[in-house]
């Protein structure tokens, strides 16, 4: 603002900038408290939500259906463990291992079969290459729904229906065009003269994808990863439709208890709390990652 | 597509000749490098490079090419110098790879391409997967939706009749519309005021933070989040605790619910259209007696005081509103010594259907309306003594559900739609806005006139990503309407799967809503295309 002085301007002119300017300062130091106070409030807003989660968990039952979670605030001393101690021995480890054993195989596979296939995008030239690279963002958009009879039926004939597995590859074929497309983006920033270095020394391609380019990409590769792993640890759509009882993640095992919600908090609770704990780790981690990817590739 | 494929080789072709130019290194040190690594590798490799070679090889020869290969040939190959510690591991190959375009292999184009069959072990695992989990569930769901529920019969288009004509599917896409139209612009508008707001706070990044953060919770837990918001009790739902609160800092809300007077022939006063009314009309100069009942002497306001008789004036109506009621014992109808009055009681004095005066009782119940003109009156208490105290919303209830849903959905993704415009907003150059501001506009005249119409593509980004995820959203709805509010609150994610695993057993109709919602997503698919295209070109 105080550039405006300077303004070659006519002086009536400057000084009515200047006026302004002087006013819109007094505004600014008033509004910038407004501002403040307005954001603390969005804030509360936001955070309120999962801190009742979080106090609800930590309360006894009885506590909780004769008085709001606030009242911790002004007694601190009913908080208690017992609503998790009670949930892990009933048996709900089992839906969280089921979820890491669908995650992790999960991320694992977006990334590497997304790699090659961005690495043929960016680096190789083949006939098609552009309209294969477009079937791949119009995939982008498809809606899940779309593949639950048709899979559950393919399924069901290869007999992996409601098994781990089946979950697993269903997460990475969905996972895939978002993965290539970040990826290939990614990719295509890499020189070229990297690249061309290494084929004129007559590396194959392969080594070229595993030594020069795959390491470059890990700002990427974190990226993805994240993103494809928070799908998958919080799917429950998929997992409601292929995951039987026994391979079951967190969020089906959550969701068979939702139908009685209001006399099992004291179970849902803590489970919704637990299965967002990796995740807020995580993303507080990485967000950096997160952020970037998101700035990369939204379109899904 | 050749068009399109050539576009970006010519200019590379150039480059390559272009650094021919370049000083290239020390070739000597580079040699002895490859000579040391050449043992460790190349028995491993050289097989698949040979076949690669031969596969090269066989590639029919492509449309002429500007780039000339004689030229590119030692550009290439200080450039491959220039860059030991990166591609050191590869080096032991630079006898094979010099092999290559000896025949032919890279020739077609200044680039040492590979043949489009290393492409085809590169994209073999995602399209193998792609294919048979995506485009051909695809396939299969379009012949699909033609098939009855069992799939034995051939319906035509009848599933797609039904999903127009079912008042079900109906209130689904009903509640779909109301999802696209205000959940997108919401979390639009919300993230770019947060956006424009954190600018200017140094906290921001925290702000953020907390935006930010319910992104990468599940959308289950958060519907158990907000169940729990949304409970209908004030003193268990945080949604309604605060409205209570605030609708009772402007509004009194101590009234007496459930009180009313005895049922019998011999109290004074009778219920009428929920308001009390005297049974006789009021007499100046004789007190009012009205006795009430139905509810609990500890429910009382702090300051209610032993019930009086009210002191009887010429001229005036006078009277009280007691509980009458006194443990273990007391005259029905009669002011006994325990006994309190109503506090804070609206009083009416009604002649002829008309209210003529209004007062209100005082701490012991005694209400007093003076200077009214002689007529005949009768003594009403208005039905908002007794009416319910505010309970907050029914959030959760047919009525309120998608918008509280919606609620949810915005908590979720303004910390999206705040992330991306913040990023949009840091790239807008200083130089526009501070230009406009020495011109004399106003603030709002920068934001309306510059920051917006640069921030447009973000804002058309956001918006696009957020009706995409409104089609499909399918958990928060699942998760936060309860089973008898969900036919209310359905949308078309959630039908699709209610009806084919959800216990409706109808897989012609489920495929049908797929393809449905397939074919809703397609213009954004057709945009993400042409987008695509153009940042090609």
């Amino acid at each position: 603002m105080t550039t405006l002085t300077a303004s070659p301007a006519g002086t009536s002119n400057s000084a009515g900038a200047l006026r302004r300017g002087v006013l819109s300062r007094i505004i600014d130091k008033a509004g910038g408290g407004l501002v403040q106070l307005v954001l603390i409030v969005l804030a509360l807003f936001w955070l309120l939500p999962t801190l009742g989660l979080l106090v609800v968990s930590l309360r006894a039952d009885e506590d909780n259906n004769s008085t709001g979670w606030w009242t911790f605030f002004t007694k601190p001393a009913q908080l208690t463990f017992d609503n998790y101690s009670n949930l892990l021995a009933s048996g709900f480890t089992a839906s969280f291992w089921n979820t890491v054993a669908i995650t992790v195989p999960a991320t694992l596979l977006v990334i590497g079969f997304a790699a090659m296939a961005a690495y043929a995008f960016a680096w190789i030239e083949f006939p098609g290459r552009d309209a294969l690279f477009m079937v791949v963002i119009a995939l982008l958009v498809v809606p899940i729904q779309i593949a639950l009879i048709p899979i559950a039926k393919m399924y069901g004939f290869l007999g992996i229906f409601g098994s781990i597995p089946g979950v697993v590859l269903f997460h990475v074929a969905f996972g895939l065009p978002f993965a290539i497309f970040l990826l290939r983006n990614f990719f295509v920033g890499i020189p070229k003269e990297l690249l061309e270095a290494a084929r004129m020394d007559g590396a194959a391609e392969w080594k070229i994808f595993a030594t020069v380019v795959f390491p470059l990409a890990k700002p990427a590769v974190a990226s993805l990863g994240i993103f494809q792993f928070l799908w998958v640890w919080n799917d429950l759509l998929v997992a409601l439709v292929f995951a039987d009882t026994e391979a079951q993640p967190m969020t089906k095992a959550l969701q068979s208890q939702m139908r009685q919600f209001g006399t099992n908090v004291d179970i849902l609770a803590p489970g919704a709390f637990l299965s967002l704990i990796i995740p807020l780790v995580l993303f507080f981690a990485f967000q950096r990652y997160f952020v970037q990817g998101l700035l990369a590739g939204s379109v899904k | 597509m050749t068009e399109r494929l050539d576009g970006p080789q010519t200019p590379r072709g150039d480059d390559d000749v272009a650094r021919g130019a370049s000083p290239g290194p020390d070739t000597a040190s580079q040699a002895s490098e490859t000579g040391a690594q050449t043992n460790e590798t190349r028995a491993g490799e050289s097989g698949a490079q040979t076949s690669e070679t031969a596969e090269t090889a066989e590639r029919p020869a492509p449309p002429a090419q500007p780039a000339e290969p004689g030229g590119t040939h030692p550009a290439l190959r200080d450039v491959a110098s220039g860059d030991d510690d990166v591609t050191g591991g590869a080096r032991p190959e630079l006898a094979a790879g010099g092999a290559a375009p000896a025949a032919g292999g890279f020739g077609r184009s200044g680039n040492l391409g590979p043949s489009p069959k290393v492409a085809t072990f590169f994209l073999l695992p995602a399209f193998v997967l792609l294919g048979a989990w995506v485009v051909y569930p695809i396939v299969y769901s379009i012949i699909r939706s033609l098939y009855d529920a069992n799939g034995g019969g051939f319906v035509g288009l009848d599933n797609y009749g039904a999903i127009f004509s079912d008042s079900g599917t109906l209130t689904t896409i009903r509640n779909n519309l109301i999802w696209v139209v205000v959940a997108p612009s919401l979390v639009t508008v919300l993230g770019l005021i947060f956006a424009v707001l954190t600018e200017r706070v140094r906290w921001a990044t925290a702000f953020k933070l907390v935006v930010f953060m319910p992104m990468a919770v599940s959308l289950l837990a958060s519907g158990v989040i907000f169940r729990l918001v949304y409970e209908q009790d004030p003193d268990k739902g945080v949604a309604n605790a605060i409205i209570t609160s605030v609708h009772d800092v402007f509004a009194r809300s101590s009234g007496y619910p459930g009180a009313r007077p005895r049922e019998n022939d011999q109290a004074p006063a009778v219920v009428d259209k929920g308001a009390v009314l005297t049974r006789q009309p009021a007499q100046a100069g004789q007190p009012v007696l009205i006795p009430l009942v139905g509810m609990k002497a500890d429910a009382l306001p702090g300051d209610a005081a032993p019930a009086k008789q009210a002191p009887a004036a010429p001229g005036e109506i006078t009277g009280t509103v007691w509980l009458d009621f006194t443990p273990g014992g007391g005259t029905v109808n009669q002011i006994d010594g325990t006994e309190k009055g109503l506090p804070e009681v609206t009083v009416e004095a009604v002649s002829g259907g008309a209210v003529k005066a209004t007062a209100t009782t005082a701490p012991d119940g005694t209400f007093r309306f003076s200077g009214l003109p002689a007529g005949a009156y009768q003594v009403r208490l208005p039905q908002s003594n007794f009416a319910q105290p505010f309970g907050g919303l029914t959030w959760l209830g047919p009525a309120l559900i998608t918008p509280a849903i919606i609620g949810a959905f915005i908590w979720v993704w303004a910390g999206f739609a705040m992330v991306l415009i913040a990023a949009g907003l840091s790239a807008i150059p200083r130089d526009a806005l501070e230009a406009a501001r020495i011109d004399g506009a106003t603030e709002w005249q920068v934001f309306r006139r510059i920051t917006i119409p640069l921030l447009s593509p973000v804002l058309v980004v956001v918006l696009v990503t957020m009706i995409i995820n409104t089609l499909k959203v399918f958990d928060l709805v699942f998760v936060i309407a309860p089973g008898s509010v969900q036919p209310n609150a359905n949308v078309i994610a959630l039908e699709m799967w209610r009806v084919s695993f959800g216990g409706g057993g109808n897989q012609g109709l489920g495929s049908a809503l797929a393809i449905f919602l397939l074919v809703l997503v397609l213009p954004f698919m057709i945009i993400n295309i042409r987008r695509f295209r153009r940042e090609q070109s």
